[in-house]
């Protein structure tokens, strides 16, 4: 923090001279090209949609009210495979993501290389849309739940793997000293020095990306990866907006209901 | 996509198996398995040398004996090696040359499966308690015996009654038989560090290793704490080298004193020998005497660096 001496008074100030200028002009030179950006956009939008759109959306939401409530009964058996996907794939990705994560943990690392190929795995993992993992799974498995189970599974042991090894570098080293000091093998210091430090965190992230998953599983069945999904695109492709609605409805229940589970789940761990 | 996913588990399961491995040893009895020779010391230190890969030299070429139901006090200025010291012995910190024997075993010279069974005979009691918060005390203190049971004992924690037995008897004895089941963050810093106290004579060592025992306490617990493993090193003919910040601690209860200066010894003798000249030999100049009329000149001091932080 700079101090500016005007006569006898200090004064104490956030930036000098320079840095307020510098400052000044990376908004300015911001604003120009928040603006540049718009022009851009605008020309090449077609403003007769846009106009057009609000009397385009009102005409879609009546005639998906009210919703084809007589639908649901055919939207328990994709609702369930649904969950079984989001709960199935976050097991499968925790399962593979928790070794995955000791081995990329700088501090839990049996080798340097060893470290990279974890973070390659985890980085590889995340880069990919579970939307892709599923448009590529159901290519090799063929469409159904397998490959919505799988393309979330991969998903997830990027997300979770990637927290799952932070929690671990953030640890206290002094329990994990004390614990290899009384003769501890390695094995024993993971389970007594690390894991009653990480085990919080991985439950509460494996908890928050199975409430991601069933938000990403609803998704994964548009493409065929099994699921209440697949009914969508169903409805979509033959406008059906009751039906449309109907699904909507029961995704917006399911996600808020599985938020609602995730949060008391986390707030108990903690 | 998937096939490296499906190799790493198994490299994890099998680097976790080769620690499973079932150690041969098992605690028959407590208390005095090992017989000591009088005549040779319990901890011999041959010119141990350490240096860190940035270059600080933490000791240079110390050598010291102890003997055998000596407690012994390492006091020095911070950033002196005594910590350094300490962990060499049970090589939580690799030395960089020279040798440590403990009962005539070279600790220096072990593979880490043998190193694992010789620290099962050095327990260690730390600054910071290092307890692991989040389990009770008593895993924290069966902890201790680590060293002596296989993997899946000590994950369903199934130890053995006779380690459970001494377990009980141990935290009776350090004033915590109410609290077994206790979590460990739930207990006050006197209290933890009796846990640690706890979980270092679980491991039914020769010697004890103390790093600042007493740093994070205030004067009368850290008293407490002090007594508490002197009396219990007496009891069971244990050695001890504690670091230490506080002088008057140090002498109060050690039999020993040895002054680390910069990574040497430069004090070595009874802690009636710690004169004037000798502290200045291990911290530097500074005027020793307690009867300082200290808080006259206190205050002006104090407004003094009050007024140099504003600019």
């Amino acid at each position: 923090m700079p101090v500016l001496e005007k006569g006898s008074e200090k004064v104490w100030q956030k930036r000098d001279r320079t840095q307020a200028l510098l400052s000044w002009l990376g908004w300015l030179v911001g604003a120009a090209v928040v603006l540049f950006c718009w022009q851009i956009i605008a020309d090449n939008t077609n403003w007769s949609f846009v106009a057009d759109a609000p009397e385009q959306a009102s005409h879609m939401i009546a005639r998906g009210i009210p919703p084809n409530w007589g639908y649901l009964n055919t939207l328990w058996q994709p609702l369930w495979d649904t969950l079984n996907i989001a709960t199935l794939g976050t097991l499968l990705g925790v399962a593979v993501a928790i070794p995955t994560a000791f081995l990329a943990a700088r501090n839990t690392t049996p080798h340097p290389i060893v470290r990279y190929i974890a973070l390659l795995v985890i980085v590889g993992s995340r880069s990919v849309n579970s939307l892709i993992w599923a448009l590529l799974l159901v290519v090799v498995l063929g469409p159904g739940v397998l490959a919505g189970i799988l393309a979330i599974g991969l998903r997830s042991i990027g997300f979770t793997g990637k927290l799952f090894y932070e929690a671990i570098e953030e640890i206290d080293p002094n329990p994990v000293e004390a614990v290899a000091a009384t003769g501890a093998s390695a094995a024993q210091v993971l389970s007594y020095g690390f894991w009653p430090q990480v085990m919080p965190s991985i439950f509460g992230v494996s908890v928050y990306r199975w409430d991601i998953n069933i938000r990403e599983s609803t998704v994964v069945g548009l493409v065929g990866a099994g699921g209440i999904g697949i009914q969508l695109q169903a409805s979509i492709n033959i406008l059906r907006w009751s039906q449309v609605s109907m699904i909507l409805l029961v995704v917006f229940l399911t996600v808020f209901v599985s938020e609602w589970i995730s949060a008391s789940v986390r707030r108990l761990l903690i | 996509m998937g096939s490296p996913n499906l190799g790493l588990p198994i490299v994890f399961v099998s680097v976790l198996l080769a620690g499973f491995v079932p150690n041969e040893f098992r605690p028959t009895a407590f208390g005095y398995a090992l017989a000591v020779t009088p005549l040779c010391p319990m901890l011999r230190i041959q010119s141990l040398t350490k240096r860190y890969p940035t270059g600080d030299i933490a000791l240079q070429s110390v050598n010291l004996d102890v003997p055998d139901g000596q407690v012994m006090a390492l006091i020095g200025p911070s950033g002196a090696g005594k910590s350094t010291l300490i962990r060499c012995i049970n090589r939580l910190v690799e030395p960089t040359s020279g040798q440590i024997y403990l009962n005539e075993l070279e600790l220096t010279r072990l593979g880490s499966a043998q190193l694992r069974r010789a620290r099962r005979r050095m327990a260690m009691i730390f600054q910071e308690y290092a307890l692991v918060e989040r389990l009770t005390v008593m895993e924290n203190v069966l902890s201790g015996q680590l060293g002596y049971v296989n993997f899946w004992q000590s994950w369903f924690r199934k130890f053995p009654q006779g380690t459970v037995d001494e377990a009980f008897r141990l935290l009776e004895r350090v004033g915590l038989g109410q609290f077994p089941d206790k979590r460990a963050d739930a207990l006050s810093g006197g209290q933890r560090q009796r846990v640690g106290i706890a979980r270092a004579l679980l491991q039914n060592p020769n010697i004890l290793l103390v790093d600042e025992p007493t740093a994070s306490l205030d004067p009368k617990t850290a008293r407490q704490i002090m007594r508490l493993i002197c009396e219990l090193a007496q009891e069971r003919g244990l050695s001890v080298i504690v670091n230490i910040h506080d002088v008057p601690l140090a002498q109060q209860f050690s039999q020993r004193i040895v002054g680390l200066q910069a990574g040497e010894i430069v004090y070595d003798g009874p802690p009636s020998g710690l004169t004037e000249r000798a502290l200045t030999q291990i911290y530097g100049e500074e005027d020793w005497n307690p009867e300082r009329e200290s808080e006259a000149d206190e205050s002006p001091a104090l407004a003094g660096t009050a007024g140099e932080r504003q600019s």
